[in-house]
């Protein structure tokens, strides 16, 4: 434990902005994984153990385009577009069998696919890790803000993942299929019985989930070692903040998500050694004053 | 369920007994088997696969000058996954049932001390290739009498590298260090090696900020910014393979390496090609480096590697390749397989190799082997990856590592 640290940083402006950015760059590509899994959870209660691997996938698909055509728009664009066909794929061929099934049923395919997909990048693209390097647009000297240390690159990222956020809360209150989508994660049967086809919507919703999980890998692939089992890193934060913002809440996943890369940025430097373990004496405390997490429903 | 296994045995032992046996009867009459265990599936696949590939050259290589005594020689490969318990299962098996004479044991450490006790147990000649770890031979307690290494030594790497580190840190006035190495017991101790030594050459050195990530963590960004914020004028680190490249593809958007020097003995050729826009001007250790020692033998060994395999060989590869070097020698002389007497010569035996710092290696009577090649470079963007190498003194590096065998009551 190192406070005297920690208050010094608290008191420099310098040290506040780059750990704070540092923070919100954390967060925010943290939400975008976490912001699928909780939306799939809300509508569908399956509890998306798979979820990590989309994440992954989305990354090297990424790189494989970025190869071919030298463009990190395309690459991003492929690796969430691709993802969203693969949650598709994975929700008709798979888990559209086990709905109402026994919850170790659905944790046993997801788990299924896990390990197949581990397996298939391997032998795809090799058992070694793999760096897609940084777009040379972005090869450019950080910005100096308040003497804090802001990259462009992680602008950019959070710039996007801040508009996915907008455009998905404004998408599932205003649109009429965001609201098809929050009754269902109500009432599923009364939808249906109400004439929608919730064969589609069911879909949908993992396309979404597995699109944001694609994208977060892509955006990320510059900075991130592509390795096989990437996944399951990230699918741990990504149920901790699914529980700390409440399952299926998207404003709560993003605060949540936002915590965490605010105990991770702050954390490092007051309480090094230890910063996972405040991640979940967070998470406990959370917990113990809201069981239903911040944003949660109560069951 | 009983009758289906009934069936297979029955079936397997069927197929053995019309297809092998009369083969392997055959076989061992004339090929020499030799067991290779190693690490070849998972996320350090290339500790095994580097080291297979070395291996499968020297095969090619001894049989055609007409194996060993006369046999030609056939290695059996078998994935441990790095698992101690399963080494030590692999390592039985590879000599009781699949006929094994002799071993190489190219597990990472912490499966290579459970070899250990098999081999001890068993008697057969065995050559660690790949533990890097000094008390498996250092400590008298764990040495055993027909087992040997051919690789580098931490504690070799941390006196050559903090003597480089102290000499560069006088010349650039570098007193203020940070450290950056993953929190598990191997980033731990050697950071701790290492600044044991460095502070011995340059006591006025000051370490004023430390970061532990975890194995494997996605996301760097505390780290480095805490390191930014910390204003270190130099960096050790021993992140290594994935987490390296993400450490330094991170820390460039931060402009990390233009602030402050950054020193790793941990780059390897596979680790450099992975990392794109490798920072210039990285102090780093040469693992295995074609132009280090920069002899004609030493760069067509990793030409011929490159062209058989489509990648650069490791450090691992030397490695294997160095063991079979000894064992041809030592076979030669000693005219048998017997492991007591392949351990009486091999026991403080020297052989010529491109790999050596002098052009030789030389097994020391504890075991192990001194004298390979060990510099400290600056690393570039592109080929030959590291240049001004400086190469270590054996003399330094064998005077403190007596020091501290001394220390630790292994002498």
């Amino acid at each position: 434990m190192d406070l005297n640290a920690l208050g010094a940083c608290l008191m420099t402006s310098a040290c506040v902005v780059t750990q704070t950015t540092s923070g919100l760059i954390v967060g925010m590509l943290l939400f975008l994984v976490a912001a699928g899994l909780t939306l799939i959870f809300g509508v569908l209660k399956i509890v998306n153990f798979a979820h990590g691997t989309f994440y992954m996938l989305g990354g090297y698909v990424a790189y494989s385009t970025i190869g071919a055509t030298d463009s990190y728009a395309l690459a991003v664009l492929s690796g969430a577009l691709a993802m969203a066909v693969a949650g598709v794929l994975f929700e008709r061929i798979l888990i559209s069998r086990v709905y109402g099934a026994n919850v170790l049923m659905q944790l046993l395919i997801c788990y299924a696919v896990v390990l197949i997909f581990d397996d298939l990048v391997k032998i795809v693209w090799g058992p070694e890790f793999h760096a897609m390097g940084m777009p040379p647009a972005f090869q450019v000297p950080p910005f100096i803000i308040a003497g804090g240390v802001v990259p462009p690159f992680y602008g950019v990222l959070v710039g996007i993942a801040a508009l996915i956020a907008v455009l998905l809360s404004l998408g599932l209150s205003r649109t009429r299929f965001g609201k098809t989508v929050r009754a269902a994660a109500v009432n599923p049967q009364m939808v249906s019985a109400l004439g929608v086809n919730t064969t589609v919507l069911f879909a949908v919703v993992f396309a979404i989930g597995g699109g944001l999980a694609g994208l977060a890998g892509a955006l990320a692939a510059p900075v991130r070692s592509l390795s096989p089992g990437m996944g399951f890193s990230i699918l741990i934060e990504s149920f901790i903040v699914t529980v700390i913002g409440g399952m299926g809440s998207i404003a709560g996943a993003l605060v949540a998500a936002l915590m965490i890369g605010m105990v991770r940025g702050f954390g490092t430097i007051g309480f090094p050694g230890f910063t996972d373990g405040l991640i979940y004496i967070v998470m406990i405390a959370v917990l113990v004053l809201r069981p239903q997490g911040l944003f949660g429903r109560r069951l | 369920m009983s009758e289906l296994i009934t069936r297979r045995t029955i079936l397997a032992g069927g197929a053995a007994g019309l297809l092998a046996a009369p083969w392997v009867a055959r076989a061992q009459a004339t090929t020499l088997r030799i067991g290779m265990q190693s690490i070849l599936s998972g996320p350090i696949a290339l500790l095994g696969t580097s080291s297979r590939n070395a291996l499968m050259m020297e095969q090619d290589r001894i049989n055609a000058a007409g194996g060993f005594l006369g046999r030609q020689i056939e290695f059996v490969f078998r994935d441990s996954k790095g698992q101690p318990q399963e080494a030590a299962r692999v390592a039985r098996e590879l000599v009781n049932s699949t006929g094994c004479e002799l071993l190489v044991d190219a597990e990472a450490s912490s499966a290579s001390f459970a070899v250990q006790e098999v081999v001890r147990d068993l008697g057969v000649a065995c050559i660690h290739t790949n533990s890097e770890t000094s008390s498996l031979t250092a400590d008298p307690k764990i040495r055993a009498p027909t087992a040997f290494r051919v690789a580098r030594q931490g504690v070799h790497d941390a006196v050559a590298g903090s003597i480089y580190l102290a000499e560069f840190a006088k010349v650039k006035k570098l007193d203020k260090w940070a450290t950056c190495s993953p929190d598990y017991a191997y980033g731990r101790d050697t950071t701790a090696q290492y600044l044991q030594f460095f502070k011995q050459f340059k006591p006025d050195i000051e370490v004023i900020a430390e970061a532990w990530p975890k194995l494997g963590q996605p996301d760097f960004t505390e780290v480095i910014t805490k390191l930014l914020q910390a204003k270190p004028q130099a960096l050790f680190t021993l992140l290594y393979a994935g987490d390296l490249s993400a450490f330094v593809n991170q820390g460039n958007i931060y402009a990390l390496f233009s602030q402050m020097t950054v020193a790793t003995p941990n780059v390897d050729y596979p680790v450099m090609a992975a990392i794109k826009n490798l920072p210039a001007g990285i102090q780093s250790a040469t693992r295995y480096l074609e132009t280090f020692p920069d002899t004609p033998a030493n760069r067509q060994w990793g030409e011929a590697y490159l062209k058989k395999w489509n990648e650069r060989p490791t450090n691992w590869s030397w490695q294997n390749t160095v063991a079979m070097q000894f064992y041809e020698k030592a076979i030669k002389q000693a005219n048998s397989l017997d492991g007591k007497a392949l351990a009486a010569v091999l026991t403080g035996m020297k052989i010529d190799t491109p790999f050596g710092a002098d052009g030789t290696i030389t097994m020391r009577d504890d075991h192990t082997t001194i004298g390979y090649a060990i510099g400290w470079g600056q690393t570039t963007p592109k080929e030959p990856f590291i240049v001004d190498v400086k190469a270590a003194d054996w003399g330094r590096i064998i005077e403190l590592e007596t020091e501290w065998k001394k220390q630790h009551n292994y002498i």
